[in-house]
C-alpha cells in the first residue's frame, strides 16, 4: 500500500506497518532558468522571470511569496497545465517542459487546489479510486479495496459512501490529499490548500499533512501565504519576489520530525519567522505599491 | 406483569393529525383555499361584478363528477400527454446533446448559434401557422410547436451550465489520468446535470403552456381543446374542469420530473 504507517483520527501516526516507499527515491523536480510570459505579442505580462530552484527528493518545499507574484505559475507548468516561455523543468531525468514542450499533466504530480476539486458528485469512495481506475491501474474491486485500506491507514474510516457536501471542510481537504496519494504520485503540488479554513481546522489538517509526508516521503511543493504554516510545515521555505517571481532567498528550517506545534512557541521559530518576515515584507511592500501604481 | 405502555413518539404516525393540526402554516393554507372557495361560490351566487359569469365551485363540482365517468375527458388527457410526452422527449434528445456540444465546443457554438439566436425569441405560438403549412397533419403540427416550446429552454440552459464548469475539476481530471472521452462522459456530463434538471423543469412547463394554446388553436382533442370547446358550447362549468385538469396535469408532469431530477442528482440533496 501507499503509506507506511495508520495515521490516527487525531492526525497522529499510529502502529507502524512494513514500509514500501518511505524512502524517497523519486521525485526530484529542478527548475532551470524558467520564464513564463503571458500573452508574449501583446499586454507581455512576465509572470516568472529566470527562476531556478533544485527540490531533492522526498522534501517539503514551501513557496512563499506575495499575492499575484507568480507562485501558481510555476505550480501550474510542474503541474502541466501551462507552458514556459524559456528555461526548463526536469522531474529526475525527465524533461517536463520546455519553451519547445508543455509537459502533459499526470498521475506522478496530482495538485491539491486552493478552493478544492473533489468532484461534488462523487461519493468519497469514487473520488478516491477515480484515478486507478481511469489510469487503468486497478479494477473496482481491488480499487475499493485499496481504498477502504487508504481510509483506515488515513483515519478517515466511515466516510467513504458521503457525498463531499456531507463532510467538513476539513475533512474534505483531507480526502483530497488522500485522493492524491492513491494515486501514488512522485510529487504532490498544493496551492495553498487550508487558505480558506478557520484557525483551528488548520492546525489539524496541517499536522495531518505532516503525518501523511512523515510516512509516505513524498516531494511536496506547497505554495502558501501564511508564515507560520509556511515555517511549520517546510523543510525549505522559498520566498519568491513579488511579480515577475524569482526565488529572493531560502531559509532552511532545521525543526526535527516529527513535528508538532510546540515548535511555534520555541526561540529558533521566533528567529526563523523574523528572518521569512523580512524578506517577505520588503516584497510584499513592492507589491502593494505596484498595485497602487497599475490602479492609479 | 404487564409490559409497560409504549411512549408514542414525535415521529409515530398516531400524532400525525395532532401535528398537521397545529402546523400554522398547513392551517393557513388550507384556510386560504376554503376562504377562497366561499368567495367564489357566495360572489356567483349573489351576482358580484366580475364572478357573475363564472360556474360556482358546485357547478364545477358536478361538472367534474359527470367528465370523470366520460371516455371522451380521459382521452383528452391521453391526446395532450401523448403530445407533450412526444415533443418534449423530442426536445431532450436532440436539445441536450446539441447543448452539451454548444456549451463544450467553440467552433460548434460560434457555427450554430446565430441561428439559434434568431429563432429563439420567436415564440412558440408563432410557429403554429408555419409548422401547419410544413406538417402534413394538425397532430404533428401541435407535436411540433411543443417540441420548440422546450427545445430552446433546453439548449438555453445547457450550454450555460456546461460553459460555467469550475475549471479546476478538468484540471483535476486531467491530473488524475482522464482522456477527453472521459472528460466528457465523467466531468462535463455529470457537472451539467443540475442545468439539465432545471431545462427539464422549466421545459415542462413551457410545453404545456405551449400544448394548451396549440390545441386552443389547431386541435382536435387535448385538454386545450376541451377547454376552449366548453367556451364556444357555452358549457361553462366544463372551462374552469379544463383549467383544473391542465393545472393537475402540469403538476403531476412537474412532479415526475422532480422526482427524476432528485433521483439523478443525489449529491445536491445534502446541500
Amino acid at each position: 500500500m501507499i503509506l507506511s504507517q495508520t495515521i490516527g483520527n487525531d492526525g497522529k501516526a499510529l502502529a507502524k506497518k512494513p514500509a514500501i516507499s518511505s524512502e524517497a527515491t523519486a521525485g526530484k523536480i529542478s527548475i532551470r532558468d524558467v520564464s513564463i510570459v503571458y500573452d508574449p505579442e501583446g499586454t507581455h505580462v512576465v509572470a516568472v522571470d529566470s527562476c531556478s530552484l533544485e527540490i531533492p527528493a522526498g522534501e517539503f518545499c514551501v513557496v512563499v511569496g506575495p499575492s499575484g507574484c507568480g507562485k501558481t505559475t510555476l505550480l501550474n507548468a510542474i503541474a502541466g497545465f501551462h507552458g514556459v516561455t524559456s528555461g526548463e523543468i526536469y522531474m529526475d531525468a525527465e524533461l517536463l517542459c520546455s519553451a519547445e514542450k508543455t509537459a502533459k499533466p499526470g498521475a506522478d504530480r496530482i495538485v491539491v487546489f486552493q478552493n478544492g476539486a473533489l468532484f461534488p458528485w462523487k461519493t468519497v469512495l469514487d473520488n478516491i479510486i477515480y484515478g486507478p481506475l481511469i489510469q487503468g491501474k486497478m479494477d473496482r474491486k481491488e480499487a475499493m479495496a485499496a481504498c477502504h485500506e487508504l481510509l483506515i491507514q488515513m483515519g478517515l474510516s466511515g466516510i467513504s459512501h458521503r457525498y463531499p457536501s456531507e463532510i467538513s471542510g476539513g475533512m474534505r481537504r483531507r480526502v483530497e490529499i488522500a485522493r492524491a496519494m492513491m494515486n501514488d504520485p512522485k510529487v504532490l503540488l498544493l496551492d495553498e490548500p487550508f487558505r480558506a479554513m478557520d484557525a483551528l481546522t488548520k492546525t489539524v489538517v496541517q499536522k495531518y499533512l505532516l503525518d501523511v509526508y512523515d510516512v509516505s516521503n513524498k516531494t511536496v511543493f506547497f505554495i502558501t501565504h501564511d508564515l507560520d504554516e509556511a515555517i511549520f510545515l517546510g523543510s525549505r521555505v522559498i520566498v519568491v519576489t513579488s511579480r515577475p517571481a524569482r526565488v529572493k532567498k531560502i531559509i532552511n528550517i532545521e525543526i526535527p520530525r516529527p513535528r508538532d506545534f510546540r515548535v511555534l512557541t520555541s526561540e529558533y521559530y521566533r528567529q526563523l519567522k523574523e528572518e521569512t518576515l523580512e524578506a517577505v515584507h520588503e516584497e510584499a511592500q513592492k507589491a502593494f505599491e505596484a498595485g497602487e501604481r497599475e490602479m492609479a | 406483569m404487564s409490559a409497560p405502555p409504549k411512549k408514542s413518539t414525535n415521529g409515530s404516525p398516531g400524532k400525525k393529525p395532532q401535528r398537521f393540526l397545529r402546523d400554522r402554516s398547513a392551517f393557513r393554507g388550507c384556510f386560504s383555499i376554503i376562504v377562497f372557495l366561499l368567495i367564489w361560490e357566495l360572489g356567483t351566487r349573489y351576482g358580484l361584478p366580475i364572478l357573475k359569469a363564472i360556474p360556482p365551485p358546485s357547478a364545477v363540482l358536478s361538472a367534474f363528477k359527470e367528465s370523470f365517468v366520460d371516455p371522451a375527458y380521459w382521452g383528452d388527457w391521453g391526446s395532450s400527454f401523448i403530445r407533450i410526452g412526444l415533443g418534449f422527449i423530442l426536445a431532450q434528445l436532440i436539445g441536450i446533446p446539441m447543448g452539451l456540444l454548444m456549451g463544450t465546443s467553440r467552433f460548434f457554438r460560434e457555427l450554430s448559434l446565430p441561428v439559434f439566436e434568431v429563432l429563439r425569441p420567436i415564440p412558440p405560438l408563432a410557429w403554429v401557422p408555419a409548422s401547419a403549412l410544413f406538417w402534413p397533419t394538425p397532430e404533428m403540427s401541435i407535436v411540433f410547436v411543443t417540441f420548440l416550446g422546450a427545445f430552446f429552454v433546453t439548449i438555453l440552459n445547457i450550454v450555460g451550465g456546461a460553459r460555467s464548469i469550475d475549471a479546476r475539476f478538468i484540471r483535476a481530471a486531467v491530473s488524475l489520468g482522464s482522456s477527453r472521452r472521459d472528460i466528457f462522459w465523467r466531468i462535463v456530463l455529470p457537472a451539467t446535470l443540475p442545468s439539465i434538471i432545471v431545462a427539464l423543469t422549466v421545459g415542462i412547463g413551457v410545453c404545456w403552456n405551449t400544448v394548451v394554446a396549440a390545441e386552443m388553436l389547431a386541435g382536435h382533442s387535448g385538454l386545450g381543446f376541451l377547454t376552449w370547446r366548453a367556451y364556444v358550447t357555452f358549457t361553462y362549468p366544463l372551462i374552469v374542469v379544463g383549467m383544473i385538469s391542465i393545472g393537475i396535469a402540469g403538476y403531476i408532469s412537474s412532479a415526475i420530473i422532480r422526482v427524476l431530477g432528485s433521483r439523478m442528482t443525489p449529491w445536491l440533496k445534502t446541500n
